[in-house]
This record gives C-alpha cells, sequence and structure tokens, in this order.
C-alpha cells in the first residue's frame, strides 16, 4: 500500500547497450544515449516526454571527466529539465535507480529517465581500485586484490569446498550466452578451464572475477497513472532500500556486513515479504567475483549463515534451480561499474516484465536487484513485481 | 507538499589552504556543531546525503572517507551526489517528502587547495572538443562577462561596487574568507586579469564546508522556534556548449526560479551564488530581483567560495537569517558548471 505521501511508481522502459571491452565505435554520449534510446524506444516516449534526468556513474577519473552530467546534458535531452548526478561507488548504479523512483514516489515528478554508465576502456580501472587499505601497506592490486581476503576468511567460516567459485563462475558464464548484450559470450568454458585459469588473488581465478566493460542502462521510470495507460506490462517497485556503513573498524563484519542485512530486511519489509527464498522468484545480485554469490545468499537472508554455498552447489541458484540467480550473466559477464547495479535493477524489472528473451525465468512475479559497493560497505536494493503494490 | 524546513546549519572557516587537516578533520567539526547546537541525537537522522568530487580530492571514492566523519553505524540510510551539495540538500527534501522520515542531515565539503582549481575544472568540459584545449573557468567567464557588457546594460564600474560591498558584508560574517574595505575607484585601477575581469571580479579559491539539517512538519517546530520553511526548490540544466547558449539570459535559473515561485511574493533578501561579480548581475535579472532586495548580506561566494559547498552555504545563510528574524522571505541559489550551466533556486520562509 502506498503511505501517505508515497506514490507508486514503476518502470516502463529499458534499455541497455551492448557491452564490451572497448566501444571504440562510441563516444561517451554516444554510449549514454544508446541506452536511453532504447529504454524511451521500449517505454513509447520521446526525449521530451521525460520531466528529469538522473544520472549515476562510479569514479569520474575512469573516463578523465569531471562531473561528465555537465557534458552529458545535451545528448541525454536534459537541457531546461532538471538534472541529478548520484556517485555512492559500486551501488551507484542502484542508488541512481532509487534517486530516480523516489522522484516519482514524493511526488514531484510523472516520468523520469534514469541512466548509469561507465566506459572503462577509457582508462585503466584496476590501478584506480587500487586503493590504499590504512595502516596496511600498498599490496592492493585491483578490487580482487581487496576482496580476497573477504572470500578466504568466509570459506574458512563455513567451511565451503573450494569448488563453489568455479561453479559460480560456470553457471553465470553459461547464463550469459543467453543474454545477447553480455560483454563476455564463452560457449566453449568448463568447469576444468575454470579451474586451470590462472591464479590472480588466490583463492580467486582469472575465470572467476569480472571482465572491464564499456555499458550502458538506462530505465524509464513512472508515476501510477502514466503505467496504467502503458500498453505493456509495467514493473512495479515494491521497495527500496540504501545502506552504508564505515568500511574500516574493530568488529566489523566484513564477511557478513551489517549493512546488507539491515539493506535486505528492509525493503523485504516494505514489500511484505518474510520468506524470501519462497516468496522471490528470482534475483539479480552484484557478483564481480565469483565467491561472492554464497555470501551474498547469506547476507540477503536467501540462507542460513555457513550455508549460502550450499545453495550454489545444490544448484539452486541455477535457472532451473528455486532462486534463479543471474540469469542475465550478471557482472561476471558485463561489468561497466558505474551501470553494474542498475543492470542489476533493470535485469529484475525485464524477468517480471517477462522481456527477458532467452533468459526469462517463466513466470517471474516477483524479483530482487541487489548491488554493493566500497569495502562492501555500500548497498542498494530494491524489489520489483508484475503486480501492484 | 509536505512542509520541509532547514532547522540547523554550520559551517567551517574559510581558508585559502587548510594544510593542517585532511577533508575529514575540517568537515567533523562542522557535523558536530550542525547536530548539537540543536540537541539533535545522530540516531534521529534518517537520512543523510552529501555533496563533493574527486576531481577537487584526488582520489577515487574520496567520499568514502567521510562516512567515518559523520559516524555511520549502525549502518545508515545515505547518499552521494557529485554535485554542489545544494543539490543533495534537494535530494534529501525529495527523501522528506516521500514521508516516511523527518530528519535528514546535508553536508558538503571540498579543498581546492592542493591543485589548481581554474586547470581542473577544464576536465569538467566535453572530452572531445573543448577539454584539450584546456580553456581554464576564469577564461571561460571573461567571455561571458565581455558578452554581457557588449549588451551596454552593465559596466564594469557596477562590477567593481558588486565585489565592494561583498567584502563589506562579509566583514560581519565570521567565516568568510576575503572580507574588508574596498574602495570601488581604486580597484578599477587594476590591471584586468583575463579581460573585462580584475581579480576583484574573481572569487577566491576556498578550501571549507557546510551542513544543513532538514525537518518536516511538527519535528521541525520541535527543533528550531522558527524554522525556514523551503516554499519552493527546483533546479534546471543547460546545454554545456556556449555556442548554443544565450550567455547573458541564463535560462536554467530562470526556469529554476520561476517554477519555485520566487515572483510570488516579495523577497527580503538573497543568497545568490554568483561566483563573478558579473553574475549577480544575470542572476538578478534571471530571477526579476528588484532594486530593493539586499543581495548577500553574508558576502557571498565573492567572500568564500568552497567549491561542492558554496551553493549550500547559500541556503544556510539564508535560513540563519530567517530562522534569526531578520527577514519573512528569502531566495537562495546554487550554480555550477562552466558560466552558470546549471542552477538550483531555494525560495526560504519564516511563518
Amino acid at each position: 500500500m502506498a503511505t501517505k505521501g508515497k506514490h507508486r511508481v514503476a518502470v516502463v522502459g529499458i534499455g541497455q547497450t551492448k557491452h564490451d571491452s572497448a566501444r571504440n565505435d562510441v563516444s561517451l554520449a554516444g554510449l549514454v544515449r544508446e541506452a536511453a534510446s532504447r529504454a524511451l524506444e521500449d517505454a513509447g516516449m520521446t526525449w521530451s516526454d521525460i520531466d528529469a534526468v538522473v544520472i549515476g556513474k562510479a569514479p569520474d577519473f575512469f573516463e578523465g571527466v569531471m562531473m561528465p552530467e555537465l557534458y552529458l546534458a545535451e545528448a541525454l535531452g536534459a537541457t531546461g529539465k532538471p538534472m541529478l548526478r548520484v556517485h555512492t561507488a559500486g551501488s551507484v548504479g542502484g542508488s541512481t535507480a532509487i534517486v530516480a523512483s523516489s522522484l516519482v514516489q514524493g511526488g514531484i515528478h510523472e516520468r523520469v529517465l534514469t541512466v548509469a554508465f561507465e566506459k572503462q576502456s577509457e582508462s585503466e580501472a584496476m590501478w584506480a581500485l587500487s586503493l590504499p587499505i590504512p595502516f596496511q601497506p600498498p599490496l592492493v592490486a585491483g578490487a580482487g586484490g581487496y576482496f580476497a581476503p573477504y572470500i578466504r576468511s568466509y570459506m574458512a567460516r563455513s567451511k565451503a569446498p573450494s569448488h563453489i567459485g568455479s561453479l559460480v563462475a560456470l553457471k553465470d558464464r553459461q547464463n550469459g550466452l543467453k543474454n545477447p548484450y553480455a560483454h563476455l559470450h564463452e560457449p566453449d568454458i568448463t568447469l576444468e578451464s575454470i579451474q586451470e585459469s590462472m591464479m590472480l588473488w588466490d583463492p580467486i581465478r582469472y575465470a572467476e572475477t569480472c571482465p572491464s566493460s564499456d555499458g550502458a542502462c538506462a530505465m524509464v521510470l513512472v508515476g501510477e497513472k502514466t503505467a496504467d495507460a502503458h500498453s505493456k506490462q509495467p514493473a512495479w517497485v515494491h521497495g527500496t532500500a540504501m545502506r552504508s556503513e564505515p568500511g574500516f573498524f574493530a568488529g566489523r563484519d566484513q564477511v557478513n556486513p551489517r549493512g546488507g542485512q539491515d539493506c535486505s530486511s528492509d525493503v523485504y519489509k516494505q514489500a511484505g515479504i518474510t520468506n524470501p527464498r519462497k516468496e522471490i522468484d528470482c534475483a539479480e545480485i552484484y557478483v564481480p567475483f565469483s565467491w561472492f554469490e554464497p555470501m551474498w545468499m547469506e547476507n540477503l537472508h536467501f540462507a542460513d549463515e555457513g550455508a549460502g554455498w550450499k545453495m550454489t552447489e545444490e544448484g539452486a541458484t541455477s535457472m532451473t534451480g528455486d532462486l534463479p540467480v543471474n540469469c542475465s550473466g550478471g557482472v561476471l559477464c558485463s561489468n561497466p561499474i558505474g551501470a553494474s547495479g542498475m543492470l542489476r535493477f533493470a535485469e529484475s524489472a525485464m524477468q517480471v516484465r517477462a522481456q527477458a528473451g532467452e533468459h526469462q525465468v517463466d513466470g517471474a512475479r516477483l524479483a530482487l536487484g541487489h548491488a554493493y559497493g566500497g569495502a562492501s560497505q555500500f548497498y542498494s536494493m530494491w524489489i520489483v513485481g508484475a503486480d501492484k503494490p | 507538499m509536505r512542509d520541509v524546513a532547514v532547522v540547523s546549519f554550520a559551517q567551517s572557516e574559510h581558508a585559502r589552504a587548510l594544510p593542517g587537516v585532511n577533508e575529514v578533520e575540517m568537515l567533523m567539526p562542522v557535523i558536530g556543531q550542525v547536530r548539537d547546537q540543536i540537541g539533535l541525537d545522530k540516531s534521529r537522522v534518517g537520512f543523510t546525503c552529501s555533496g563533493s568530487t574527486d576531481y577537487l580530492a584526488g582520489q577515487a571514492f574520496s567520499f568514502v572517507m567521510t562516512l567515518d566523519g559523520i559516524g555511520a553505524w549502525p549502518p545508515i540510510s545515505e547518499s552521494h551526489v557529485e554535485m554542489d551539495a545544494a543539490w543533495a540538500l534537494y535530494e534529501a527534501w525529495v527523501k522528506l517528502q516521500m514521508g516516511e522520515i523527518d530528519v535528514a542531515m546535508v553536508y558538503g565539503y571540498s579543498k581546492t587547495s592542493p591543485g589548481d582549481l581554474p586547470d581542473v575544472l577544464t576536465r569538467q568540459l566535453d572530452p572531445y572538443c573543448y577539454a584539450p584545449l584546456w580553456p581554464d573557468s576564469v577564461s571561460l567567464a571573461a567571455l561571458q562577462a565581455q558578452a554581457l557588457l557588449d549588451t551596454g546594460s552593465t559596466s564594469e564600474r557596477e562590477w567593481a561596487e558588486i565585489a565592494s560591498r561583498s567584502r563589506a558584508s562579509a566583514k560581519n560574517n565570521p567565516n568568510a574568507q576575503l572580507k574588508g574595505d574596498f574602495d570601488p575607484d581604486v580597484i578599477l585601477a587594476d590591471e584586468y586579469l583575463v579581460a573585462p575581469l580584475r581579480k576583484h571580479d574573481c572569487p577566491p579559491i576556498t578550501d571549507g564546508a557546510a551542513a544543513i539539517i532538514l525537518a518536516a512538519d511538527d519535528t521541525a517546530r520541535e527543533l528550531s522556534k522558527r524554522p525556514a520553511w523551503i516554499r519552493g526548490l527546483e533546479h534546471r540544466i543547460d546545454a554545456q556548449s556556449l555556442g548554443v547558449r544565450d550567455l547573458v539570459n541564463v535560462k536554467s535559473l530562470q526556469l529554476a526560479g520561476s517554477a519555485a515561485g520566487v515572483s510570488t511574493g516579495k523577497i527580503d533578501f538573497a543568497e545568490l551564488h554568483a561566483p563573478f561579480t558579473y553574475q549577480e548581475v544575470l542572476a538578478k535579472r534571471a530571477l526579476g530581483l528588484g532594486a530593493d532586495v539586499q543581495i548577500n548580506p553574508s558576502g557571498g561566494a565573492l567572500a568564500a567560495n568552497p567549491m561542492m559547498a558554496a551553493g549550500l552555504v547559500r541556503i544556510g545563510e539564508a535560513a540563519d537569517r530567517i530562522m534569526a528574524g531578520e527577514g519573512d522571505r528569502a531566495v537562495a541559489t546554487a550554480t555550477q558548471g562552466a558560466c552558470m550551466q546549471q542552477n538550483l533556486v531555494c525560495v526560504l520562509e519564516g511563518e
């Protein structure tokens, strides 16, 4: 039920680019416009139908353009309109969609275009992500170096067998073959080839990491009146939540952070969900390194603590399991960082709109979109459904 | 619309350089003050939003540092815009409109002293056609200033008087960076920095931080004897390319001012984010402010211009005067981007 002051909001348009290691065929403006044009086309709208634009991306250093929305305003048809730029680390794609939703939910606007992008081929993202850790020698090379200790800690705590990470990578890469927009299409991948791939950051192997991608994602979010008049199935937003916590302090649990637990509890409560494993039909979650699937299964209350890896091993998270996870191939197949969170949100909406094509989960009515960032310290999530909340 | 008000405002000392502190250390006393001066426990803050930019901090994900400063534990509902914190205030205001929280905190900050600001700002421009030429922010402003001068509707003397008035007003502002008595005749004799702009036409380069607490309905009345109610809050963006803009009519500011209802009642005073003297002329015209409106009693951005916070400071300065009963209706603005590309307008009223 919409509470006083809070209006219903739904997704009626979704667009994304073909993601690739280097989209040399388009400028930054061309990249965001490709996604936004597709979202408008899906919504049956034109640029002039849009009231406001909300754009998000991760650090500006990745493309070498400071506050690039100033330059992109024209390409996104925002001139003369309100335009907001969000940056909340890796969770930004999700946060951006949530800010756009809140403009409708707060009764400010009726039709909002939201866009997220990253063009990582403009720089070397791995080094941009090699931030110093306080009180430690500067040994981190890339986000994988940062997260490998979290994963080792998870393996030690949960007693998960070492092949779980490879199973996730195999599943997501095979799912990615069904997604024409995915960056990585590796039809010949096998469990053996993953396990034989180079060890990058023990225990993370090359084939268990996300690629570095150029890509963008866009959505059109509208109020109830517009959604009701729309010819296609809308994805109704049943709940949105964000949480942040400091990255470093004694006693913080980096493996199963409280921020993610609180955020998911909040979003389930808003959507009236009491048993997420049973009630949610599929999930698109932010898994940049394969081991984060079992870790997030626990953090998101789909599995008891220490039991997330069993869901992976039993195939529960596969397309034919009881909770298909990352049917699009997820971040392991495409990672334009600033857009990756919005892609999770958009893919969850595509599922409940039954527009996911070959990677559609039959009869999906309720789906989770999830993104995280920083030192596993920023979270954004939404629940979307085929039915009105 | 739900009634939302500014109930507390705090800012750091603003200075050309605060070399002894990093961004977090600069911000922390401001966060403490904005909460403590109204006796607000941090557990009552339902949403936090900040504005800052990695390019001035010289580090990717620089805003992550300040989470430690604000004490984000237990985990908080929080967001960040890579914009002046006036737009963070906008995001927080939207959150309050949803009716699920009653109190929000907003902050913004930057230390520009470690770099060369006019050069850094060239990185905001179109990376294919403009940025490779490194046109600095003062030179771009000079193009706009010359276009305005060519209309014959203003003069370099008027600009010198704006500089003189602003820095004299700042004498009453303990946080201001550049203040004192400057005789327009004397400063007009200075050489051009970039014609037609002289040094006094330009803002100082500033390190600084600011924070605001917003509250809704009765919570605002509980936290402040006289809340500064937000009666209009709108923002718009223009194209970046100078070639497609009418540089002497700031359309985005006109649209935002009109939508925010600036002209629907008498304005007692205005806090205009006009970093260059001539931009005050443009802003007054875009908002339709008459000669009776007092402009920038704080000294404005010509007295202190902390990037990513200066727009929020305008709203805070205006709110402080409303809360103190020094006026009943005020307008505050924020601007960012070359030649006032993007603008926000906030109309504040006492009860």
